[in-house]
């Protein structure tokens, strides 16, 4: 039901004819923003956190052939299977024969974004395979035969009443009832015989440690580990950027990456996968998909740091005015916008520009990706390309219809840094009811105008 | 030529030149109350945190808060619940350790009611306890179980994860974990459940 063919100004559009339901969806994640501030303004060397995170992810960029035959070295020491896929079609196939090998038709599934890249449930679907997603916001959406719409809180976009309705269709609770604890309940129940009788359950990765060849997964409902340990194979599929070098990198990552998601202080869950169980099967799957040639781009590089801790999105005014599906793509937000247009750079050339370039992303980022210069830097590249009718066509459509207030101009571009250097009070000042709702950044990084003023004389 | 390969030349060929690795300069605040930092973060995120004097407390705080369990598996060889005349009616295994090559089928302990294993230690900042295999004798005990019941030594609590993972050095297990209160899902608007998959509570016993 991914809907096709329509830029994301159209897909906004639509998402912001329900107003009520915009300023609730707005709110909601902005209730998450103000969470991991204030767990954030806890820890005093926050910000020497998140610079150490990005430079171990810069080194990690800078050295990951390495890291990879470290990391395969010793898992194949710990007796777990190693695979390798250059793009998302073999991945898909890997997992494919594994589950055929086992002979299962059934398998459960937890939160994993690059299977959204990959498509892997509709491509095991047409192989007779049905997935159960385990992670109770993706089995909603399952349900409701709909995408993510965020990376962290898939069905950040469902009412609790519409979750009741759908459970009453689908699992036969009551009617009408829409207690959030009740559904919690019935769903825990109704994947409980699935986690029973799954004999492969299939799992994503936070992190894989070259040192020791384990690898990490974080999840808060348990259901990640629930499905592994009562199943008799456990794939993992990985992308290959989600390496860290050292087990004690850990501390620094662990320490940011649920601080920034929700809040919390660290997920319920941070389960260490070094060896399989006895008797237990344990693959990983080391996926490309365009990594590797993303990785040649000075300009790009960077958005390969991510951890998919989702703070961008909870940050961001136009995706908590737009929704993420107005993003088409399996991973929406500001990350998504940079991540997208390199595996299609037409269809995905819209998304560099549904942003106001305020730059609350990059400021949020545990792993400092500079998000919106990025996308700055995908619009020129997209106009160099040809793609540009659509392109200005989306900016006013995002400009005016998602934020709908004349001073969102002023951040746009390079009126909104002059504005930043020359007027702050302007900016940083409560009578600007933008500035309520963002964290505003520092003016402008010598990074981003040394890049503008490089690329203006080319 | 393997995608393997392929990989690693592509790699090769587009990783920029080396970037050296931080050196990683922290460590928590150790003059703060670490036991108390523990419990006030743990209490915060669902967790129930009891200091106890001795063994015999801890048996009998589990059965005031569950009277009446259908099973109950007892990974901790100091606990003895057949003394004192305050035995359960409900089978109690009291096997600390799977006998080596002997495969207990984790599907087993799908009526578990409260499962009690003892935690290596336990981090301030998150309240995290770290626990592995062989902790948990069979690893899905601590997830399939309703209720989860760790037992930490009180001055085992390190101040943040880099202590804890200078703790940790480079032991080996199949599956090391940091559990930090029930399970828990705030997938329906926002509103905060516990008991999503796993655990639906997590009792820590702080003892000497
Ligand atoms: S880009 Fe940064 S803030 Fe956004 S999801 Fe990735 S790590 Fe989190």
């Amino acid at each position: 039901m991914s809907p096709q063919n329509k830029t994301h100004a159209e897909l906004a559009d639509k998402f912001n004819r329900d107003v009520e339901r915009v300023n609730w969806h707005d709110q909601t994640l902005w209730f998450v923003r103000e969470k991991r501030d204030k767990a954030a303004h806890k820890i005093a060397e926050w910000e020497q956190l998140r610079e150490a995170a990005s430079q171990i992810k810069n080194n990690v960029l800078s050295n990951l052939h390495d890291y990879l035959v470290e990391f395969e070295q010793n898992a194949l020491r710990n007796g777990i299977h190693v695979h390798w896929a250059s793009n998302a079609q073999e991945h898909n196939e890997i997992v494919h024969s594994i589950i055929k090998k086992h002979n299962v038709a059934h398998l459960v599934k937890s939160k994993s974004m690059l299977t959204e890249e990959c498509g892997l449930n509709e491509y095991l679907h047409q192989q007779g395979v049905e997935v159960v997603d385990t992670d109770l916001g993706e089995r909603i959406i399952q349900l409701a035969n709909e995408p993510p719409s965020h990376i962290v809180m898939p069905c950040i976009h469902w009412k609790k009443e519409e979750i009741g309705e759908l459970f009453h269709q689908h699992l036969g609770t009551p009617k009408g009832n829409a207690d959030p604890q009740f559904l919690t309940a019935a769903a825990r129940a109704h994947l409980r015989e699935h986690f029973l009788t799954s004999r492969v359950a299939l799992t994503g990765v936070n992190f894989g440690i070259a040192e020791t060849g384990e690898f990490i997964v974080c999840t808060n409902e348990g259901n990640a580990d629930l499905g592994v340990q009562l199943a008799d194979v456990h794939i993992a599929c990985m992308g290959i950027e989600k390496i860290i070098p050292k087990r004690n990198h850990l501390s620094v990552f662990l320490r940011l990456l649920a601080r920034s998601a929700t809040g919390q202080p660290i997920t319920t869950y941070s389960s260490h996968f070094q060896k399989p169980r006895e008797g237990q099967e344990m693959h990983i799957v080391l996926v490309d998909n365009g990594r590797s040639e993303r990785l040649a781009s000075d300009d790009f590089r960077n958005a390969l740091k991510c951890i998919r801790c989702g703070a961008c999105f909870n940050t961001c005014p136009v995706y908590r005015r737009s929704g993420g599906h107005s993003y088409h793509t399996a991973v929406a937000g500001p990350i998504g916008s940079i991540l997208a247009p390199s595996f299609d750079m037409k269809k995905n050339a819209d998304l560099p520009f549904a942003s106001t370039l305020c730059g609350s992303c990059t400021n949020v980022c545990p792993v400092k990706i500079d998000i919106h210069d990025q996308l700055y830097k995908w619009r020129q590249v997209l106009v160099k390309n040809g793609h540009t009718t659509a392109s200005k066509k989306v900016e006013m459509n995002v400009m005016s219809q998602v934020l709908s207030h004349p001073m969102i101009y002023k951040f746009s571009g390079s009126v909104g840094r002059w504005v930043m250097r020359t007027l702050p009070f302007m900016v940083n000042n409560k009578f600007n009811p933008w500035y309520k709702q963002r964290e505003m950044p520092e003016a402008s990084t010598t990074s981003f105008n040394s890049w503008y003023q490089n690329n203006r004389k080319a | 030529m393997s995608s393997r390969d392929k990989i690693l030349a592509a790699l090769k060929k587009n990783q920029p030149a080396l970037v050296e690795l931080p050196v990683l300069n922290f460590a928590g605040n150790a003059s703060i109350d670490l036991k108390e930092q523990f419990t006030k973060t743990l209490t915060g995120i669902g967790g129930l945190v009891i200091e106890v004097n001795n063994w015999k407390d801890i048996v009998k705080h589990i059965q005031s808060k569950f009277p009446k369990p259908d099973r109950i598996v007892n990974r901790v060889a100091h606990l003895n619940f057949e003394s004192d005349g305050l035995a359960y009616s409900s089978e109690i295994s009291n096997k600390p350790d799977q006998q080596a090559g002997q495969k207990s089928d984790p599907h087993d302990f799908s009526n578990v009611t409260v499962a009690i294993m003892k935690g290596e230690f336990g981090v301030a900042e998150n309240g995290a306890i770290w626990l592995t295999d062989k902790d948990m004798g069979d690893q899905a005990l601590p997830y399939i179980c309703e209720h989860l019941v760790l037992i930490i030594n009180k001055n085992s609590i390190v101040p943040t994860l880099h202590e804890a993972y200078e703790k940790i050095g480079s032991s080996t297990y199949h599956l090391g974990t940091f559990l930090a209160g029930p399970s828990k899902t705030a997938d329906i608007e926002q509103s905060l459940v516990l008991g999503a998959h796993g655990s639906k509570s997590l009792i820590v016993f702080l003892i000497n």
